[in-house]
C-alpha cells in the first residue's frame, strides 16, 4: 500500500516538475534566439535617435585665487592649517629628508608594494595618539569617509546622518546604496523621534545593521554634535556610530585627541573614529582609528584603501613629524582654543554679517545679513567680498559647493578658519575689512555660483 | 606568420598587428632624434577619422547604420590561453579543499580579534561568507600580501622582512631586509628613483616655495602658478586642448564621472574596468552595461541594441588603455572608429598606458596611431610612469571648463601637494628629452624581452606582446603563494593576485616592467621564475 501511495505521490511531483523545466527550457532558448538576432539598425528599421555630446553646453568656471605658499604674502584664514603646521622648519626638513630617500610617489597601492615603512610607523603612532587598536592611512582626505562607509553599510541597511554633512560623506553614502534619512541638523530630538517611527515600523530590527553617520564639528556649519546625546540614543537603538572627526583631531581636547577626549567619551563607544590628515596636520592624506575588529576590514574592502596608490612617502613622513610636535607641545592646542574664543567674540560685533561656528571650533561660516537676495546672488556678492579683501592683504574663502548636487545646500557663506598665530590686530582687521567691503562692493549678477 | 603563432589565435588581425610591430617596433631609429617610428597618419590625422569618413549621424531624419566590418581593424582581444579541463578540474577542487579545511578551522577556533565587544544584541557587522573568506582563506596567504619596504621602489626594492608565530593572524618583523628586483611596483619609466634622483632637485625646491600642502581645494584658496603649470604641460604632453588634475588617482575617476554622466546615460563598460570606474559610475547614477572584455563585436551589439532603444541621452563607452590584471591592451582604433560610426562618446582610462605606451609615450592613442582629440575624455594617473600620484581628466576645453563645474574634485577635494606636481611636470619635461625617450624605448624592449622569454619557458602569459603588465596564470591560489616566496626568496619581488580581484580559479603572479631593469637584472629574475616553475609545475601552456 504505502509503495503505491509513494508512486502515486512521486508521479504527481515528477509530473509538475517536469513540466516547469519543459516551460522554462522553451522560454529561456525563445528569449535567448530573439536577443541574438534582435538588431533592428541592420535589419533596416531607421533610428531617429541622435546622441548629445558628453558636454552638454558650456559653463562658466569661477577663476579661483592664484596662491603662493599659505600665508606667504597675505593673511590666509581660508585655508584649515590651524596648527600653523605649515611654517615648522623641522616638519619641510623632515619631508625633504623622506624625499630623498624614497622618492616622490610610492608606485602602487599598499596591498602590491605600495606599504613604505613610514606608513606603518604613521599608523602606529596615530593609534597611540589616539588610544585606540589600529588606524589605517588613505591617500586623499576626500576618499577617506566616502570608501569607509561604503565598507560597512550595503544595500539593505539603514543610515541616520545629520542633514548638514559635508559632501564626502554624502557620497559614501550614496555608494553604499543603503537606505539613509537625514536628521535635522544636531537636533538630537528629531533624531529620537525618527528612530522610534523605525523601530515601530520594524525598520531597525536586529538582522539589518545600523548606522549613525555624524560629524564631531560640522564643516559646513561649523557647530559642534551633541555626541553625548548622539551616543546615548545609539547604544539604546542598537546603532554604530561612523564620527568624522576630521576638523577636531589635533584641534580640541587637552592634547588633541578630538572630541571624545574633550567630552570625555570612553573611544570605545565610537565604533569607527575617521580623521583627515589635511587640516590641522598640514599635509595630505587621512585616516580610520578604532579596534581591530573594525580597522583591519577596511584594509581588505575600502575601495579607496585597496586600490588607489598610497600616500607619498614624503606626506607621509610630514604627518610623523606634525604629529611629534603634537604631543612635544600640547600647549598649541590651547593656543588655537584661545583664538577660536577670540574670534567669536569679534565676529559677534559684525555689523553686516551673522555668523556660525561653536565657540571652540576653528571653523566659523559668515553670512550675508540680507534676506532679500538669493543664494546665486548671495554668493557673487560674497565672492566680491574676499576679492576686495584678498587685494587688501587678507584671503578669504567662499565656501564652494556644487549647488545641485549637495543633498541640503548650505546658505553661501565665507568660511573662516582660525589659526594659531593669529593675532588681536589680524582679527580686528578681518571684522573692520569685512564690514569695510561689504559697504564697497556689491553682488555682480552675472557671476554664476559654483 | 611568426606573430600569429606566437600570439596564439590565427585571424585576420594578424595582419594589422604585424603591420603594427614592423612600424612601431624599430627601436634603435628612436634615439637619433626624429620621431619616426609611429604610424604613418598619425601626425596629419587631425581632420580624418581612422577609416570612416563620414559620420551618418550628420543626416537629418531617419537613417540606417550598417554594421561595422572589423576586418580592417585591429581588434585582438589579448592572449587568453585557455587552461586544460584537468587543470580546472584540479584548481576548482584544490578551492574546495581551502574551504572545506577553512570550515573546520571556524568551527574549532575562534580567535580572539574575530569578537566585538559591547555590542551585544547589533546586527552582524560583517557578511558571514566575506569574514569566512578573509579570515580562513586568505589569512593562509596573507603574508603575500601588504609587504613592507624601506626603499624607493626603484628597480630595486629594500623588503623589510616579517614573520607570523600565530599563523599570520599578526606579524612581526625580523628586523632583517632583503633587497630585491622590483617587479612588483608600477614603475614603468623608472621615475620613482630615491637617492639621486633626478628631479629631487626641482621637487625640493617646488616643495620649499609653495608649502607641502595647500590645505584647501582649488576652488577656494588651493591653486598655484604650479597647478596652472602641470595642467598647461599635461594638455600639451597629450596633444589636446586642456586638462584637469586631480590629487589622487582613485578619485579622478569617482569625482569626474558623476559629473559627466547622470541619469538617462549609458556606460558600456569592459568587463574588467577597474573599482575606481564602477565606483563612479555607480556614483553617477548612470545605467552600465557590461561587455565582454576587449570585445569589440559584444560592444557593437549592445551599443545597436542601446540605439534602437533610443532613450538614451547619451551613451558612453567605458574602457582602459592598459588593463591592469589582464595586461591587454583596447583596440582603440576600432572603438574610435565604432564611436564615429554610432555617435557614442568614449571615456578612455589610461592609469597604466599612458608614459608607459606608444613610441613617444603618450598612452594607447599614440600605440594606436589615433588623434587624441577623437577621444572625448581622456583620463589617466600620475602614479605609475611619473613616479608621482594624483590624476587627470584632458580633452576640450569645454569638457575641462565642464568637470571644473560639475565634477567633485575641483570644488571639494585639497589641492595636490605641489612637490608631486613638480615631479610630474619634471618627468613629462624629461619624456622629451632624447634621455626620455629612451627609457620608452628601454621599457619596450624589456618588455618583449621579458614576455618571449617567459614564453620560451612554457608559462601562460596573458595580455599583448606590448604591454608592461605581464600576468603569468598559476591558478589555484596555493601556487600563487608559493611561487611568490620562491620568487622572493630568490631575490626578486612580485605580486600575486588572487579571488576577489580575479575570478575564483584564476589566481596569477603579475610583473610590472621597469625601463631601469637591467638586462642582467631580467635574467635574474626569468632563472628564478624558471626554478619556481620547475619546481612548482607552472608550465602550463600547450602551445607549440
Amino acid at each position: 500500500m504505502i509503495l503505491v501511495d509513494m508512486f502515486d505521490m512521486a508521479g504527481w511531483w515528477t509530473l509538475i516538475v517536469s513540466l516547469q523545466v519543459i516551460i522554462i527550457s522553451a522560454y529561456y532558448f525563445w528569449s535567448k534566439k530573439k536577443s541574438k538576432d534582435d538588431d533592428p539598425l541592420s535589419k533596416g528599421v531607421p533610428t531617429n535617435w541622435k546622441p548629445l555630446p558628453i558636454v552638454e553646453y558650456d559653463v562658466a568656471v569661477e577663476e579661483p585665487p592664484l596662491m603662493g605658499k599659505i600665508d606667504e604674502n597675505v593673511l590666509n584664514v581660508g585655508a584649515t592649517s590651524f596648527l600653523c603646521l605649515h611654517k615648522e622648519e623641522s616638519i619641510m626638513n623632515g619631508a625633504l629628508k623622506a624625499l630623498d630617500k624614497y622618492g616622490v610617489g610610492s608606485c602602487g597601492p599598499r596591498g602590491f608594494y605600495g606599504t613604505i615603512d613610514v606608513h606603518l610607523d604613521l599608523e602606529e603612532r596615530l593609534a597611540k595618539f589616539l588610544e585606540v587598536d589600529e588606524t589605517c592611512v588613505y591617500s586623499y582626505g576626500f576618499s577617506t569617509i566616502a570608501s569607509a562607509i561604503p565598507s560597512y553599510a550595503k544595500r539593505r541597511d539603514i543610515v541616520f546622518a545629520d542633514e548638514c554633512v559635508w559632501f564626502a560623506i554624502q557620497k559614501g553614502l550614496d555608494a553604499s546604496r543603503s537606505t539613509v534619512r537625514y536628521f535635522k541638523h544636531n537636533n538630537a530630538d528629531d533624531l529620537e523621534n525618527m528612530l522610534a517611527e523605525a523601530l515601530s515600523k520594524k525598520e531597525l530590527n536586529p538582522r539589518r545593521r545600523a548606522f549613525l553617520v555624524i560629524e564631531s564639528i560640522y564643516y559646513n556649519t561649523g557647530e559642534m554634535c551633541p555626541l553625548k546625546r548622539l551616543v546615548q540614543l545609539a547604544r539604546q537603538y542598537k546603532l554604530r556610530i561612523l564620527l568624522d572627526e576630521s576638523l577636531t583631531i589635533g584641534v580640541v581636547g587637552k592634547y588633541g585627541r578630538g572630541i571624545t577626549e574633550l567630552l570625555d567619551i570612553p573611544r570605545g563607544e565610537i565604533d569607527l573614529i575617521v580623521g583627515s590628515l589635511e587640516h590641522s596636520f598640514a599635509t595630505v592624506g587621512g585616516f580610520c582609528a578604532g579596534t581591530n575588529f573594525i580597522v583591519e576590514h577596511q584594509r581588505l574592502s575600502g575601495l579607496g584603501y585597496c586600490f588607489s596608490a598610497s600616500l607619498p612617502p614624503m606626506l607621509t613622513q610630514a604627518a610623523i613629524n606634525a604629529l611629534d610636535i603634537i604631543e612635544e607641545r600640547p600647549n598649541i592646542i590651547e593656543e588655537l582654543n584661545i583664538v577660536s574664543k577670540k574670534l567669536n567674540g569679534a565676529l559677534s560685533k559684525l555689523k553686516y554679517f551673522r555668523f556660525r561656528g561653536d565657540e571652540i571650533s576653528p571653523i566659523k561660516h559668515i553670512y550675508l545679513n540680507k534676506e532679500d537676495l538669493t543664494d546665486r546672488l548671495k554668493h557673487s556678492y560674497l565672492r566680491n567680498i574676499a576679492n576686495y579683501c584678498l587685494e587688501k592683504g587678507v584671503a578669504l574663502a567662499v565656501a564652494a559647493y556644487l549647488r545641485d548636487v549637495e543633498v541640503n545646500c548650505p546658505e553661501p557663506s565665507i568660511r573662516l578658519a582660525a589659526s594659531r598665530k593669529l593675532t588681536d590686530e589680524n582679527i580686528s582687521l578681518i571684522c573692520s575689512l569685512l564690514d569695510e567691503a561689504y559697504e564697497k562692493v556689491g553682488p555682480k549678477p552675472e557671476l554664476q555660483a559654483i | 606568420m611568426a606573430a600569429a603563432v606566437a600570439n596564439g589565435c590565427v585571424d585576420t588581425s594578424v595582419v594589422n598587428s604585424r603591420n603594427k610591430e614592423e612600424c612601431n617596433g624599430k627601436e634603435k631609429k628612436l634615439l637619433n632624434g626624429k620621431i619616426n617610428n609611429h604610424r604613418n597618419g598619425y601626425l596629419n590625422s587631425k581632420n580624418t577619422s581612422n577609416g570612416v569618413n563620414k559620420s551618418r549621424l550628420d543626416e537629418e531624419g531617419p537613417r540606417i547604420i550598417p554594421k561595422m566590418d572589423w576586418s580592417e581593424y585591429d581588434t585582438m582581444r589579448g592572449s587568453f590561453e585557455k587552461c586544460s579541463l584537468l587543470t580546472a578540474v584540479l584548481t576548482n577542487l584544490g578551492l574546495y579543499i581551502l574551504m572545506f579545511l577553512g570550515f573546520v578551522n571556524q568551527i574549532l577556533f575562534k580567535p580572539n580579534v574575530a569578537t566585538e565587544k559591547n555590542r551585544e544584541g547589533y546586527a552582524p557587522l560583517y557578511d558571514p561568507f566575506e569574514q569566512f573568506f578573509s579570515r580562513y582563506v586568505y589569512r593562509r596567504v596573507k603574508h603575500c600580501f601588504n609587504r613592507p619596504i624601506c626603499s624607493a621602489p626603484g628597480a630595486e626594492v629594500i623588503l623589510k622582512e616579517r614573520c607570523s608565530d600565530d599563523h599570520n593572524w599578526t606579524f612581526r618583523f625580523t628586523g632583517s631586509k632583503r633587497r630585491c628586483i622590483n617587479l612588483g611596483s608600477y614603475n614603468y619609466l623608472g621615475f620613482a628613483e630615491g637617492e639621486g634622483g633626478s628631479t629631487h632637485a626641482d621637487v625640493a625646491a617646488a616643495t620649499r616655495h609653495f608649502g607641502l600642502a595647500m590645505c584647501s581645494s582649488r576652488a577656494e584658496l588651493g591653486d598655484t602658478a604650479l597647478h596652472r603649470e602641470l595642467e598647461h604641460t599635461t594638455a600639451k604632453f597629450l596633444g589636446v586642448e586642456s586638462a584637469i588634475v586631480v590629487g589622487m588617482g582613485f578619485a579622478t575617476n569617482t569625482l569626474a564621472l558623476p559629473g559627466l554622466l547622470g541619469p538617462g546615460a549609458l556606460a558600456l563598460s569592459d568587463a574588467n574596468n577597474h573599482a575606481s570606474l564602477i565606483l563612479g559610475l555607480r556614483l553617477a547614477r548612470a545605467t552600465v552595461r557590461v561587455f565582454r572584455h576587449n570585445d569589440v563585436r559584444h560592444l557593437e551589439q549592445l551599443a545597436r541594441a542601446a540605439l534602437a532603444e533610443g532613450k538614451w541621452r547619451k551613451i558612453v563607452i567605458v574602457v582602459e588603455g592598459v588593463y591592469s590584471m589582464e595586461g591587454s591592451i583596447c583596440p582603440l582604433a576600432a572603438l574610435v572608429a565604432l564611436k564615429k560610426r554610432l555617435g557614442l562618446q568614449l571615456y578612455l582610462d589610461e592609469a597604466h598606458s599612458i608614459g608607459a605606451l606608444g613610441p613617444r609615450g603618450r598612452g594607447v592613442t599614440d600605440y594606436a596611431g589615433v588623434d587624441p582629440n577623437d577621444v572625448d575624455v581622456l583620463m589617466g594617473t600620475f602614479t605609475k610612469s611619473f613616479g608621482a600620484a594624483g590624476g587627470y581628466i584632458a580633452g576640450s576645453a569645454r569638457l575641462t571648463a565642464w568637470v571644473r563645474a560639475q565634477g567633485h574634485a575641483h570644488t571639494y577635494a585639497h589641492a595636490m601637494a605641489p612637490a608631486v606636481a613638480q615631479q610630474i611636470v619634471c618627468a613629462m619635461r624629461a619624456l622629451d628629452a632624447p634621455a626620455g625617450r629612451a627609457r620608452i624605448a628601454a621599457l619596450r624592449d624589456n618588455t618583449h624581452y621579458f614576455r618571449n622569454r617567459l614564453r620560451e619557458m612554457g608559462v601562460v602569459t596573458f595580455g599583448h606582446h606590448d604591454s608592461p603588465v605581464v600576468p603569468m596564470l598559476v591558478y589555484t591560489f596555493s601556487k600563487m603563494a608559493a611561487t611568490v616566496e620562491r620568487l622572493t626568496d630568490s631575490g626578486i619581488a612580485a605580486v600575486g593576485v588572487g579571488f576577489p580581484a580575479t575570478p575564483l580559479n584564476q589566481a596569477r603572479i603579475r610583473f610590472c616592467l621597469c625601463a631601469s631593469h637591467s638586462r642582467a637584472q631580467l635574467d635574474a629574475c626569468l632563472a628564478g621564475v624558471r626554478r619556481a616553475a620547475a619546481e612548482l609545475g607552472l608550465r602550463y601552456s600547450r602551445r607549440a
